[in-house]
């Protein structure tokens, strides 16, 4: 027994006040980790879907409206069973200002043998594509061929696997970086493999909303407005021009989500300020109240030879101890009841929902405990230095 | 090595205002010296405790001052005085307080470990092992003189007073002090047990150690050397 293992026994043998101040720690610990990670996934999320979304302007189906909002089909990544005309993209690419418009046609949502969950099959054309295409190439540095299909990162296929979709075999020719969103759960093609397939699900007997003799129906047309038109008029005239479709602004949506983010964030960087003030406080009037308890055994050690800088020390790491393993209890749980439901949170937030890097991460914890242990130390700093300020004959005799 | 207060005092506010100044000690020589009993006796409230924890380096007095060896105790730094506590004074509280979650054992070690660590650099292996040793022993051997060598391993909190106050005693001595200051050590005891104690307070005295006595029992003035009685503050020779 020596006075380096006095704050390790007292920890030990008072299990009771040990677990409590455990408990208030991993609670800070865990609000701020828990906080800050939830902040950071949808500002990456965000970030992410706007950097990948290179459109302007969104035509849908004006019956799609009713079947899905726009806002969904943009920050979920939900696709629909709605199409419209192809003659719509001949239409809007007729109006001045457009610079490009690219069609994707959705497939209604299907097992495959490959995946546990459903999946959506979502055709584009590789010529005219510029939302998908370039991430294609980013990330496998080729062209979706004939029967090529290009995975989301949640399909459970990898680059170069065979994925049998009605039992017709489709070559992965590459993964897509997540993107928070239901599109992580989407495999793309081009639109002669999307007949192909509708081709092979009715020789199955399969039915879908249309057929593979439906040729030149698009679900969606992606607009890219020129350099220095107005977007705002662009999209009128689109409105005006194409039938039976709904042009929508996605750049302003994403604007309007950033923004009430933005909202959110504060709101979540406000309430982590006042969990860390609050928690300070508390430890503060803990720790004084576990001094005040103990200063007739502080007294004893002063007594017995102890100088203030060794009795501070022994309180001090009795306090970091203790915030160590709270601020380590509290990322843990932090970390098991945030990651493994990131699918759940995606959903409930209905926002794209990114978790950040591994580095990232670390470096969070790394933060969240730093911060804990510090704050616990600090409040019992101040105990130790008030209590070791008194003459221990008069705390012995209780004056 | 002797150990002398001169004009030493100490007061209290009782209410506002320097007017209602309490003196618990009025100025007051006292000396100790090596092989010597004093026993300070008084009513309660009359100030022996105070006495004793400024004599013992506890209590900084509003005015005089505790010399030792022409080394005045309270203009030391903190670092210095609680080395020196820990070092040549012993203390047996008068709460015969003890440190609640530790063991008999370690409340009696703990004190000798507080500057003797390995982290100090000053011990081998070997010395550490042999020091360790002697240690346990000497804190068991006390143990048994005290007639509670059963409870070495019981937590500190578990005793009763009368056990408490002996753990206390066996702790003080442990150190070999130059200097032990026993405030009311027969307090919870009987008979036997005080006869005892004081004997022993006195053995560690001709042991050239200067031992100071606070007591209501009459019995300590027996083994005194020097006695003295404490009235409102003001020290009398008996």
């Amino acid at each position: 027994m020596d006075i380096r293992k006095l704050p390790f026994v007292n920890l030990l043998r008072r299990p009771g006040r040990t677990f409590s101040l455990l408990l208030l720690t991993a609670f800070l610990a865990l609000s701020v980790f828990g906080g800050s990670v939830i902040v950071m996934s949808m500002k990456r999320g965000l970030n992410n879907l706007e950097s990948r979304l290179g459109a302007d302007i969104i035509v849908v189906p004006s019956s799609a409206q009713s079947k899905v909002s726009f806002k969904n089909m943009l920050l979920q990544g939900t696709t629909g069973a709605f199409y419209m005309s192809g003659e719509n993209l001949t239409r809007t690419l007729e109006v001045e200002g457009v610079e490009k418009a690219a069609p994707q046609l959705f497939l209604s949502s299907l097992k495959a043998d490959c995946c546990s969950i459903r999946i959506q099959i979502i055709g584009i054309d590789p010529e005219t594509d510029f939302i998908i295409q370039p991430w294609i190439e980013e990330s496998c540095q080729s062209r979706l061929g004939d029967m090529d299909v290009v995975a989301g990162c949640d399909v459970g296929v990898n680059a170069s696997d065979t994925l049998k979709i009605y039992d017709e075999p489709c070559h992965v020719i590459g993964k897509l970086a997540a993107t928070g969103t239901g599109l992580d759960s989407a495999v793309y093609c081009s639109m002669e493999t999307m007949n192909k397939l509708l081709k092979a699900a009715e020789a199955k007997g399969i039915t879908h909303e249309i057929t593979s003799e439906d040729e030149g129906l698009v679900s969606a047309i992606y607009v890219k407005v020129k350099e220095g038109c107005d977007i705002g008029k662009v999209n009128s005239a689109i409105q005006g021009h194409t039938r039976k479709a709904s042009a929508v602004r996605t750049k302003s949506m994403i604007t309007d989500v950033s923004d009430s983010l933005s909202g959110v964030s504060r709101t979540v960087t406000w309430l982590i300020a006042v969990v860390w003030i609050l928690s300070f406080v508390i430890l503060l009037i803990v720790f004084f109240m576990i001094a005040n308890e103990r200063k007739k055994e502080f007294a004893l050690l002063r007594l017995l030879g102890t100088s203030r800088a060794i009795l501070g020390s022994v309180v001090r790491k009795e306090a970091a101890v203790c915030s160590l393993a709270g601020g380590l209890t509290g990322v843990a749980l932090s970390a098991l009841g945030l990651f493994p439901f990131t699918g759940l949170i995606e959903k409930s937030l209905g926002l794209p929902y990114l978790t950040p890097d591994v580095s990232t991460i670390l470096l969070t914890a790394l933060l969240t405990v730093a911060g804990t242990v510090l704050v616990g130390s600090m409040a019992s700093f101040w105990s130790a230095a008030r209590l070791s300020k008194v003459d221990p004959g008069r705390v012995l005799r209780g004056n | 090595m002797k150990l002398e207060a001169s004009a030493v005092e100490k007061w209290y506010l009782r209410g506002n205002g320097e007017s209602n100044r309490f003196f618990a000690v009025t100025k007051t020589d006292l000396a100790l010296e090596p092989g010597e009993v004093t026993v300070l006796t008084g009513r309660s409230g009359s100030g022996k405790t105070t006495l004793m924890n400024i004599m013992a380096g506890l209590l900084t007095p509003d005015g005089g001052r505790v010399m030792l060896d022409g080394q005045d105790l309270y203009a030391m730094k903190d670092d210095e005085l609680s080395r020196l506590r820990n070092r040549l004074f012993g203390m047996i509280p008068q709460g015969a307080d003890v440190l609640p979650e530790l063991t008999v054992k370690e409340n009696i070690i703990l004190p000798q470990r507080i500057y003797r660590s390995r982290s100090r650099g000053s011990f081998s292996d070997d010395d550490e092992r042999e020091n360790e040793g002697l240690l346990s022993e000497r804190c068991m051997s006390l143990l048994e003189q005290m007639e509670i060598s059963h409870l070495c391993d019981a937590r500190a909190k578990e005793l009763s007073g009368g056990e408490r106050r002996r753990m206390c005693i066996a702790r003080a001595l442990a150190g070999d002090p130059k200097f032990l200051f026993a405030d009311e050590p027969t307090s919870d005891l009987d008979d036997d047990n005080t006869r005892i104690i004081l004997s022993m307070l006195r053995e560690t005295a001709d042991s050239s150690c200067a031992v100071m006595i606070v007591s209501h029992d009459a019995e300590a003035g027996e083994y005194a050397d020097t006695e003295w009685r404490m009235d409102g503050g003001t020290l009398k020779k008996r």
